[in-house]
């Protein structure tokens, strides 16, 4: 089963939990960069970073967490800067497949192509 | 509390060692499969998430935009596809429709390519689609959905012409319900995608 959308309906829930700031404290999150807890959630800390915090435990695809949360991605973007600059958390390949370097575009696709074929 | 913290997501977690994660979009009108594609190849169910958007299109500038009633959301979906221990491939389910590609570029770039859906029977619900994808020179394939209520059964090549889609698009038959099929239609875009790479890096 899907669930239904996001209820966006009351705006000051989402100023509550992103504390009003705006997005400039995306870190350059893609949807797809993998998150990783670097920490355990601890007393007193805000539900939705406790929560990111035990999902991370291991690697999880931005999206993932936002679907996991139900917020919508900008908010979820916002509430992963957070973590990232106290170093709660870190992100893997912050731009995608800038883990392969130098290494030519074919090489990643024929990579792809094979994980597909084995599938 | 929150309903949030208490629901523990039913699903197997990445590899430790995973540190790429790939993009592929799946785009196409209402009802055409893109949810059926996505589930018959995912190693997840499919998820459902949202992005905020102000009317403008720009996505939200400040969160306290959202006090007024300018926002919108785009709904989607995604599965995923753990390639190797280190790559995982999101696939992506996205409507076509106009107000969607405002937000192509914030959630989509970097994207490796897309596959439009098309069901013969609304064949310009898919127009507008692949005309956006040239427009953000996102490289495609075309996959047909056949329905077994469609009647016309169009030939690839009346469906090639009724798209106007050039000779070096890749279109194929698929039926989104069969693992295998949809399975085929991925490795026709990446294998694609992998030809122009080689031709490009054999120029430069
Ligand atoms: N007969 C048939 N039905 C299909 C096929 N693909 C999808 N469907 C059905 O069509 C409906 C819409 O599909 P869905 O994947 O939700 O479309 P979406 O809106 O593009 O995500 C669902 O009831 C599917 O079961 C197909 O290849 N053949
Ligand atoms: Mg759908």
């Amino acid at each position: 089963m899907i669930r239904k959308p996001v209820d966006i309906g009351d705006p000051h829930r989402l100023y509550t939990v992103t504390g009003g700031r705006s997005r400039g404290e995306e870190a350059g999150l893609d949807l797809v960069t993998l998150i990783v807890s670097e920490c355990r959630p601890t007393e007193g800390m805000q539900s939705e970073h406790v929560r990111i915090l035990e999902l991370c435990a291991h690697p999880t695809a931005v999206v993932e967490i936002a679907a996991d949360l139900r917020l919508p991605i900008t908010v979820v973007k916002i509430l992963l800067g957070d973590l990232l600059a106290a170093g709660r958390i870190t992100a893997r390949n912050p731009r995608p497949s800038a883990a392969h370097g130098d290494a030519p575009e074919s090489a990643l696709l024929k990579e792809v192509l094979i994980g597909l074929r084995n599938l | 509390m929150d309903s949030a913290t208490s629901e523990a997501p039913a699903r197997t977690p990445l590899a430790d060692a995973a540190e790429t994660g790939l993009k592929i979009v799946i785009v196409g009108g209402f009802g055409v499969g893109k949810t059926t594609l996505v589930r018959s190849v995912s190693e997840i169910r499919p998820l459902n998430t949202e992005e905020v958007m102000t009317q403008a299109g720009a996505g939200v500038d400040d969160t306290a935009g959202l006090r007024n009633k300018n926002t919108t959301t785009v709904a989607f979906d995604f599965g995923r596809i753990s390639l190797n221990e280190q790559t995982v491939l999101y696939l992506f389910g996205a409507p076509g429709q106009e107000r969607f590609w405002f937000l192509w570029d914030r959630l989509f770039s970097g994207t490796l390519g897309a596959v439009v859906l098309v069901d013969t029977r609304r064949m310009a619900d898919s127009w507008y689609a692949i005309d956006r994808l040239e427009h953000h020179r996102t490289p495609f394939v075309v996959a047909v959905n056949r329905f077994d209520d469609d009647a016309s059964r169009f030939s690839l090549d009346e469906i090639r012409q009724a798209l106007d889609l050039p000779e070096d698009v890749p279109l194929v038959d698929c039926d989104a319900r069969l693992r295998e099929s949809g399975k085929n239609v991925l490795i026709t875009l990446v294998d694609h995608l992998y030809q122009q790479a080689l031709a490009r890096e054999m120029t430069a």
